[in-house]
């Protein structure tokens, strides 16, 4: 360990950790998103069924999911204590805000935004992780599949609203941590960093749009 | 008492060669024990701590700002010059010296001057061994410009932050030491009396500026490295709180001044524009290099610049001095344009500036480059303009915005106008070969001592001169004293003579809260400045500087009479800060007028306007006046005149030619 | 352009590091032409003509350059306009009648002093733990035996350029000083001449910017864009590449 502890002791190297865990949960955001995809095959959700009935039972696939759980766990104790801790460098706030900007108000929130996203995500894994894994046999059936499941509960709006504001939230948090990873990274490259700059952006669009997309398009029943 | 220069015996290439090998030292175990105070950090002070604490002298280092980095050598832009004849033009260290002596006017001393040039080559790789960021050629070579007053490319250069580059380069090696606990830094502490022991100096008394405490330090030698004195014109280039106070406590505890009328002023500054102003911007000698100076030849012309058509504009240093054209020394291009704009030729809203215009090098010398480099044939004068305002903007971008930014004019389009302001001054404490003032073991080193300039410093040269004491000299000389001193324990600062000098400084300060007038420091600074500028500046007579001394002590008496310093001795109290600084230039201001009036003869940047040659050149008076005035202090401003011959052996003396 | 101008000031007043601190209000006759500071001039020899006391700020070369100068404009460092100081500011970037808040530099690693002043000396215990080349006086080779591109040695003298003035920890929302250490372990690291220390220094330097109680950085780039002399976000990229690889060796 003692080599590793500037990880959790050092402003650098605890940001490090904010990238390196931050990177690992945009790599699982995009197989989450291509599996949610499939609902657009338009084939009452059996391609959709398919992959997630894959991602519960590989065996691959679960094992990964702990390591993501746990890169997960860090990212958000990480976070909040870092964000914690920089709150407490300057006691006495400023009087006036800056009137020229000078930094986007989501890179300024990321605390913000990952407290929301983490409320967010209890939800979300209350609906539908629990019981495509825990419950697998209490929950879904073979009549009863996580895609009856999904459109059962997108008949409400309300999760509908929840679920739009957590995908809002995600795309901001990405918009500024994407290229932030790559900057606690080091990387400083007059061709490398504009692009990923570029494909940060995009994916911070893309990504949401998809996942905010399917419980609008099923709630007003536009896909079968 | 005598002066001594002690300048080496033998032929003039040798001399500090020899004092370097029979030198008096210290050895490394004696070093530990004795203590060395370095007041001011700037290219002198920081490189002097620095490379006295290397070698093991146990350092305390004190500045008035809240950091060393603050030093006002910071804002030098220019270069710094060095013999190292990079560029194969004909440079050597005999030049180099050569050039100094006839750019002081035949006013500085030859041992010290040779000495100079000797060193320079070394500060350079010193320099860049530390990390400094030097301007480079394509190859990786160090690249050159030229300066005034010479006809070699010898300045070395970081775009227009050269003062900045060296002086963080000092002051990391300064701060190395602090960290390794070899220098106990001082921020925010201001000296304000220098402590003698049975006539040698032994410490200092510094006020704390955040609690306003008086503290006492003990050392073994005392430096001065304090800066010139400028900002007694009040408008200057030098920093707000740049001052005189720690030479002149010292000149007070028996050091002489020296030459203090030797003023420089800078032909190229930004001109003033109301009576609100504070301080006044440089714009680099470099410009001169690619800016050619011109007035209307009408006088009174109001037409824009740009509409003056060529056969109209007087370039009157090309003009008058073809040889080295807008290359001539500082004193003769500030004092050709004082001549214009008396004249009735000058220009801008108060009529008292002259043009600065890139114009033609933008499009004749590297337009034309760049279009050849870009294989562009017939290149029109839009294209010519704009290729060369790209490399202008890479040479010299920085001043332009900052001559953008204060006068809300686009120099790239309008030619600038600049105007003649105080920049430097050479004259300072009178100090020995070894840097040692009349006060046994209290040095005086770069801009604070009356220096190696002469009447006239060359640009680039005083980065040069505070690098090169800091860094080559005091580290040896600073031995032929302490070498003596090995045997003294450390005073207790509970010793009567710190406890007198304390009371001086206490019953100084109760004074000024005292007096609880009515008039803000800051205007007595401004009316002195006021009289000094008008009397004692870029022309002076006997008339002017008789009335300024008179006007002077009037206004130092209404000082003591009718000054308000707000709040109290016990807080940070800048205002009590200043009140400080300002007596001393109260005191300061006439005996330079003093001296002015007794130098009968012009040379270099003093010019009496009585001794003039028929076309307006410096007349100097060899027979008389080859001296250094140093005065002594006798009593409450009252002084007593010495004069150490200078000898050139090596140097034929000769009327300064520029033409 | 002679015209003048009033404009009205709030002005952090606060006796010295433990008094708690307040805004007062004050009204300025000024005109478009002065600078800011000198504008402030204004302000205190009408405070010293009313007996009252004078508001201390730092300032000393008023030219841009020796970084002493420090305050908070309208919520921004140095003021409304980008790379330049508040002592280059000038009055014309205001408009007659404007109310103009003005604050110190807030940061823990930064204590006022009075008023308007503040302690920075953290930035010179952060230099004095690493940011140098160890080379004593007479150590050096001649300065063109060592070659060095003149593309690296602008990309040094760039993040040279750094006044020290604290801007970037005034504007960053976590007081974070990675700006100002990631100028100079850029221009070190660049160099060849900082070679033999490059792993060393970073550790050093970070180690004593986390002990003076600086913020970390969560990359929001106020500071970049805060910097008078627009020193680029770049240097902090440097400053955790250096940092990482420093520790992964073990440093």
């Amino acid at each position: 360990m003692g080599v590793l502890s500037f990880l959790f002791s050092s402003s650098i190297g605890r940001k490090l950790v904010m990238a390196v865990t931050g990177v690992s949960l945009i790599a699982f955001l995009v197989v989450h998103c291509a599996i949610n995809a499939c609902v657009y095959f338009m084939d009452g959700g059996a391609t959709f069924n398919a992959a997630a009935e894959f991602m519960a039972h590989n065996l691959f696939i679960r094992l990964a999911e702990v390591g993501l759980i746990g890169g997960l766990l860090i990212h958000i104790v990480q976070g909040l204590s870092l964000t914690l801790d920089n709150m407490k460098k300057r006691n006495n706030k400023y009087g006036a805000a800056p009137k020229r900007s000078n930094s986007t108000w989501y890179s300024r929130s990321m605390g913000l935004l990952g407290t929301i996203l983490l409320l967010f995500l209890v939800m979300h894994l209350k609906d539908f992780w629990i019981v495509s894994r825990f419950d697998a046999q209490g929950g879904l059936t073979e009549t009863k599949t996580l895609y009856h499941f999904m459109v059962e509960v997108f008949t409400n709006p309300v999760p509908v609203t929840l679920y739009v504001l957590g995908c809002i939230s995600l795309a901001y948090h990405l918009l500024h941590g994407f290229q932030s990873a790559f900057q606690t990274f080091g990387l400083n490259h007059p061709i490398l960093t504009p692009m990923i700059k570029t494909l940060g952006v995009a994916f911070s669009i893309i990504v949401p749009l998809v996942f905010a997309s399917i419980p609008v398009v099923l709630h007003l029943d536009l896909i079968k | 008492m005598k002066l001594e220069s002690k300048i080496p015996e033998g032929p003039i290439s040798e001399k500090w060669t020899k004092f370097k090998s029979m030198a008096p030292l210290v050895n490394p175990a004696n070093k530990r024990h004795i203590e060395i105070i370095v007041v001011g950090t700037g290219l002198a002070g920081a490189s002097a701590a620095a490379s006295l604490a290397e070698m093991g002298y146990k350092v305390s280092a004190f500045c008035f700002q809240d950091s060393p980095r603050r030093a006002h050598s910071i804002a030098a832009q220019g270069g710094i010059n060095a013999a190292k004849n990079y560029q194969n033009d004909g440079d050597s260290v005999f030049r180099l010296f050569y050039d100094t002596i006839k750019g002081g006017d035949y006013r500085a001393r030859e041992g010290n001057v040779h000495r100079l040039a000797e060193v320079s080559t070394s500060i350079i790789d010193q320099c860049v061994a530390q990390g400094v960021p030097f301007a480079r050629e394509y190859g990786g070579t160090l690249s050159n410009r030229s300066f005034g007053g010479t006809q070699v490319q010898r300045t070395f250069y970081a775009a227009g932050q050269t003062g900045q580059q060296l002086l963080l380069g000092a002051y990391s090696a300064l701060e190395r030491q602090v960290g390794l606990g070899n220098v106990k830094m001082h921020n925010r502490h201001e000296m304000v009396e220098v402590v003698t022991i049975e006539g040698k100096a032994r410490g200092i008394i510094a006020r704390n500026l955040v609690t306003g405490k008086l503290e006492r330090f003990f050392s073994h030698a005392v430096l001065l490295c304090t800066g010139g004195y400028g900002n007694v014109f009040y408008l200057s280039t030098n920093a707000m709180g740049s001052n005189v106070t720690a030479a002149w406590k010292a000149h007070k505890a028996g050091a002489y001044f020296g030459n203090p009328c030797f003023t420089q002023i800078h032909p190229t500054c930004i001109p003033v524009s109301g009576h609100y102003q504070s301080k006044l911007t440089l714009m680099s000698e470099s410009l001169r290099n690619d800016g050619r100076i011109w007035v209307p030849k009408k006088q009174n012309d109001d037409r824009h610049p740009n509409n003056i058509p060529e056969d109209e504009r007087d370039y009157y240093l090309e003009r008058r001095y073809p040889a080295f054209g807008n290359l001539v020394p500082r004193d003769i291009a500030s004092r050709a344009a004082k001549e214009r704009c008396d004249g009735g030729y000058g220009v801008g809203p108060s009529k008292m500036a002259v043009y600065l215009d890139f114009k033609y090098n933008m499009m004749q010398k590297y337009g034309r480059t760049e279009a050849s480099k870009h294989n562009i044939e017939n290149p029109d004068d839009a294209t010519l303009l704009r290729l060369g305002q790209e490399v202008v903007k890479e040479k010299y971008g920085n001043l332009f915005d900052m001559y953008k930014q204060i006068t809300d004019e686009d120099p790239y389009e309008v030619p600038m106008r600049i105007y003649p302001a105080v920049h430097y001054t050479m004259g300072g404490l009178w100090v020995d070969y070894n840097l040692m003032t009349t006060v046994p073991g209290l040095y005086a080193l770069g801009e604070a001592n009356f220096s190696d300039h002469g009447a006239n410093r060359l640009g680039a040269s005083a980065l040069m001169q505070g690098l090169a004491d800091g860094y080559f000299v005091i580290p040896l000389t600073i031995g032929s004293y302490l070498s003596g001193e090995i045997h003294t324990k450390a005073i207790p600062t509970s010793h009567e003579a710190f406890e007198a000098a304390e009371n001086r400084a206490n019953e100084r300060i109760q004074n000024f809260l005292n007096i609880k007038g009515t008039r803000s420091v800051e205007s007595y600074h401004r009316e002195l400045g006021l009289i000094m500028w008008n009397k004692c500046g870029m022309a002076r007579n006997e008339k002017g500087l008789n009335e300024a001394i008179a006007e002077i002590r009037a206004l130092r008496e209404d000082f003591y009479k009718n000054v308000r310093v707000p709040g109290t001795d016990k807080e940070f109290n800048p205002e009590l800060d200043k009140a400080g600084r300002v007596a001393d230039f109260l005191e300061l201001g006439e005996l330079m007028c003093i001296d002015a009036l007794n130098r009968n003869e012009s040379c270099g940047g003093h010019f009496r306007e009585e001794y003039q040659t028929e076309d307006g050149e410096a007349l100097r008076d060899d027979e008389n006046y080859k001296n250094v005035f140093a005065w002594e202090h006798t009593e409450n401003n009252k002084w007593e005149l010495h004069k150490e011959e200078l000898i050139y052996e090596n140097i034929k003396i000769q009327q300064r030619s520029y033409k | 352009m002679k015209h003048s101008m009033k404009v009205n000031l709030q002005v952090w007043r606060q006796k010295n590091a433990q008094a708690q601190g307040n805004f007062e209000n004050y009204s300025v006759e000024t005109n478009p032409n002065m600078s800011f500071l000198e504008m402030f001039d204004v302000l205190n020899e009408q405070l010293i003509h009313d007996g009252k006391e004078p508001v201390a700020f730092d300032h000393d070369c008023r030219e841009g350059i020796c970084g002493m100068c420090s305050m908070v404009i309208n919520g921004n460092p140095h003021g409304p306009k980008q790379a330049i100081t508040t002592c280059q500011l000038h009055m014309r970037s205001f408009n007659d009648g404007d109310t103009i808040v003005v604050e110190p530099w807030r940061a823990n690693a930064f204590p006022v002093i009075k008023d308007l002043s503040v302690n920075r000396s953290s930035f010179d215990r952060i230099i004095a733990s690493g940011g140098f080349v160890s080379v004593n006086t007479g150590n050096a080779v001649d300065a063109n035996n060592i070659l060095i591109p003149k593309d690296i040695a602008d990309e040094a003298f760039e993040a040279a350029t750094c006044i020290g003035c604290g801007a970037c920890v005034s504007a960053c929302k976590n007081a974070s000083a990675m700006l100002f250490v990631g100028a100079k372990v850029t221009q070190l690291s660049l160099l060849p001449q900082g070679q033999a220390e490059r792993q060393s220094r970073v550790v050093a330097m970070v180690n004593q910017m986390d002990a003076e109680g600086f913020g970390a950085c969560t990359n929001t780039g106020a500071c970049a864009a805060e910097c008078p002399k627009g020193i680029p976000l770049s240097v902090i990229a440097t400053l955790n590449r250096e940092y990482t690889s420093a520790k992964l060796n073990g440093k």
